[in-house]
């Protein structure tokens, strides 16, 4: 398979048939009362991933993660840690420990206990414990403030001392709900970067929820994209950015273009679709729909070329239009161009020189055009 | 002005409560303190005050000279009184203790009922209040005396064969106290329990804690202001119980609020039952304000 994106490492035991998952869910459903949470879900974790739940909320994300720690029973289906039915073991025997959304830091206990409190539990000798704390206090970068209480502390400090609390015990699988969900914009990116590095230096499986796909994009080896209570794709975050597998992931990650369509050709690993929006689309990449059958094709934004000059070809992979608005972002600048039948078209370019002579203006007339392999065809 | 206005009014608001105290407490302290000072007469007030308005502020300042704390001196050469005051704070401390061991689980199990149902489980925690104290007392006699409906049920089941006699003795004194008093151990321990945060009692059994063993190190940790409220609540009207232990307890039940009704009613010695009423209200003032100060130096060193 080609790679799409650059692959952070050589590290894809999902690609292995051969490889023996950590943590499979196996058909879990899980109800509260008539409403479906979880539906039928079947789910894969490999060893020393970092694995990302990502959807919008009540997607049951949360659900997956709670019923891991032990806090929900599934409904139906097994759970296996480990080679271990985990089901009937309860959250405080599980080699399993989370991360809350609110930190849920004990507030009448100090940095240190807070930390030191699941190795007390353990019944770890004293000597060892404080050790061990001091590592992982060395760890998050809080030497000093062992002696505070949690109000002491910044939301930052306290998503640390949360963090170190949660490794402390050293899981086998660290699950974060939200971990970076309070913080500010500026700290999030930082964080980002220091709990992959984390990640990689302690060689855990960590599975994390979030609501944020750049937040899942960042950090995580593969993405579930998740909606009512079932799993649309899993894949690499570059796959689920090139290549979506429906409607709902191309959309829900990041800006696209959807162009209606008929196939009318497909062979060789090449589809024909008659689009609707007054263009032949010829694309080599996706899925590979029956001939008649009515679909997507998908395309992003900065894989539109926008210009004055009509392409060789007018009417295959190129549409005219006119430029309904200009937004500059620095770095590139967005373009909504407006198709004859209204349709309204995002193409973002760089900016890769700083003076442009004669640049692209309002209500200029202007042809979009693409590549073959640019945009893929979507399922349905 | 609207700055000066604003100013003005929560400083007004801030005066409300000392001018409560002002009047509702310091003013009648400092009337019953004054009866203490003076001696007993036949008359009408049954004491001779010591001073009085008509003496103006040089009459006030030339008989502080005079004053005599005769009366204080007999509360401690009388063993009657000291042991009074001792047994108070023996029957109120077990009292205390007893409530919270039944109020506590309530409470807890209460804040853990569904939450539609919490409503109506503090109503009903609320609902005796709604019934005159006096008759609930008096109500108890019915239920424990030998006739009454507890001894009833008990024969009626074979359990015994001979009526318990509960009624007029330390039993039914310590019955009444934990009755009367057990919503204010609940509702202070309720409220803290419901404002808990279930998020920490799941963080501590995920991190290895059994629920025994978060309860003991998470839950009853944090409930510790509502379980200290409602101890005070219990225990310092229960000191001075006077109903209770003249209701239901017995003749050889010693409590100051007893005492003090004696002094007062029958012997009529207004000067040494205010002296004992003195007495009372420090024993329960200075700890407490003494508990307080430390309470909030602590909270301030974990600020």
């Amino acid at each position: 398979m080609k790679s799409l994106g650059n692959t952070r490492r050589s590290f894809a035991p999902w690609t292995d048939p051969d490889a023996t998952p950590f943590i499979t869910f196996r058909n879990v459903t899980k109800t509260f009362g008539d409403f479906t949470a979880v539906d039928n879900l079947t789910l894969d974790i490999y060893h020393r991933e970092f694995f990302a739940l990502l959807g919008a909320s009540g997607c049951g994300k949360s659900t997956l993660l709670r019923m891991l720690a032990g806090f929900e029973k599934p409904t139906s289906g097994e759970i296996i840690l480990d080679g271990q039915n985990i089901a009937g073991i309860p959250p405080y025997r599980r080699p399993v420990n989370m991360m809350f959304q609110s930190y849920a830091l004990f507030p009448h206990m100090t940095v240190e206990s807070n930390i030191g409190f699941g190795l007390r539990q353990d019944g770890m000798p004293k000597s060892q414990i404080a050790e061990r704390v001091a590592q992982m206090l060395k760890l998050v970068k809080l030497e000093q403030f062992a002696k505070r209480k949690p109000h002491q502390l910044s939301g930052g400090q306290r998503q640390r001392v949360a963090l170190a609390r949660s490794l402390a015990k050293r899981p086998k699988v660290l699950l974060l709900d939200e971990p970076l969900g309070a913080l500010d914009k500026k700290l999030r990116e930082e964080t980002q970067f220091e709990l992959m590095d984390l990640q990689q230096e302690l060689g855990l499986t960590f599975v994390v929820v979030t609501h944020d796909q750049e937040e899942a994009m960042t950090m995580a080896d593969r993405i579930a994209v998740m909606s009512h209570g079932e799993v649309i794709q899993v894949a690499t975050p570059a796959e689920i950015y090139e290549a979506p597998n429906s409607r709902f992931v191309a959309d829900f990650i990041g800006d696209v273009n959807i162009l209606e369509g008929k196939v009318t050709a497909s062979g060789n690993g090449r589809v024909e679709l008659a689009g609707a929006d007054g263009l032949t689309i010829r694309a080599a990449s996706g899925e590979i729909p029956a001939n008649g059958v009515s679909t997507g094709f998908a395309i992003r934004p900065e894989k539109l070329r926008v210009d004055r000059a009509a392409p060789a070809d007018p009417g295959v992979n190129a549409v005219e239009g006119e430029v309904w608005d200009i937004g500059y972002l620095g770095d590139m600048t967005v373009f909504h161009i407006r198709l004859a039948n209204g349709k309204v078209l995002k193409a973002s370019m760089l900016n890769a020189r700083r003076e442009v002579e004669d640049p692209i203006v309002y209500d200029e007339k202007v042809w979009v055009s693409f590549d073959e392999t640019a945009g893929v065809v979507l399922r349905d | 002005m609207r700055n000066l206005g604003s100013a003005l009014f929560s400083r007004l608001v801030i005066i409300v409560p000392y001018v409560w105290l002002l009047f509702f407490f310091l003013v009648p302290f400092f009337i019953v303190f004054r009866i203490s000072l003076s001696t007993m007469a036949i008359a009408q007030p049954p004491y001779v005050p010591v001073f009085g308005f008509a003496d103006g502020l040089s009459g006030f300042i030339g008989k502080l000279g005079e004053l005599h704390f005769d009366n204080f001196l007999w509360l401690t050469e009388d063993a009657l009184y000291i042991n009074a005051y001792l047994s108070s704070l023996w029957i109120a401390g077990v009292s205390t203790i007893l409530a919270l061991l039944i109020g506590y689980p309530v409470a807890y199990g209460m804040a853990k009922a569904p939450r539609a149902l919490r409503p109506t489980l503090l109503m009903l925690v609320i609902l005796p209040f709604w019934t005159s104290f006096l008759i609930r007392v008096y109500a108890w006699i019915a239920i424990l005396k030998p006739e009454g409906l507890l001894n009833q049920f008990l024969m009626g089941i074979g359990v015994i064969n001979d009526p318990l006699i509960i009624i007029n003795t330390n039993w039914a004194l310590y019955i009444g106290i934990v009755y009367s008093y057990l919503p204010f151990m609940v509702l202070p321990i309720y409220s803290t329990l419901e404002k808990l945060d279930h998020s920490l009692i799941e963080a501590a059994q995920d991190l290895g804690a059994p629920p025994v063993s978060a309860f003991w190190k998470i839950t009853f940790p944090l409930s510790v202001p509502g379980v200290v409220a409602g101890c005070m609540l219990v225990f310092i009207p229960a000191v001075g119980e006077f109903v209770i232990p003249d209701l239901l307890g017995g003749s050889q039940t010693l409590m100051i609020g007893k005492t003090l009704w004696n002094e007062f009613n029958a012997n009529r010695d207004w000067p040494v039952s205010a002296a004992v009423a003195t007495i009372l209200l420090l024993i329960l003032v200075v700890p407490i304000v003494f508990f307080q100060n430390a309470q909030a130096k602590a909270e301030e060193k974990g600020r």
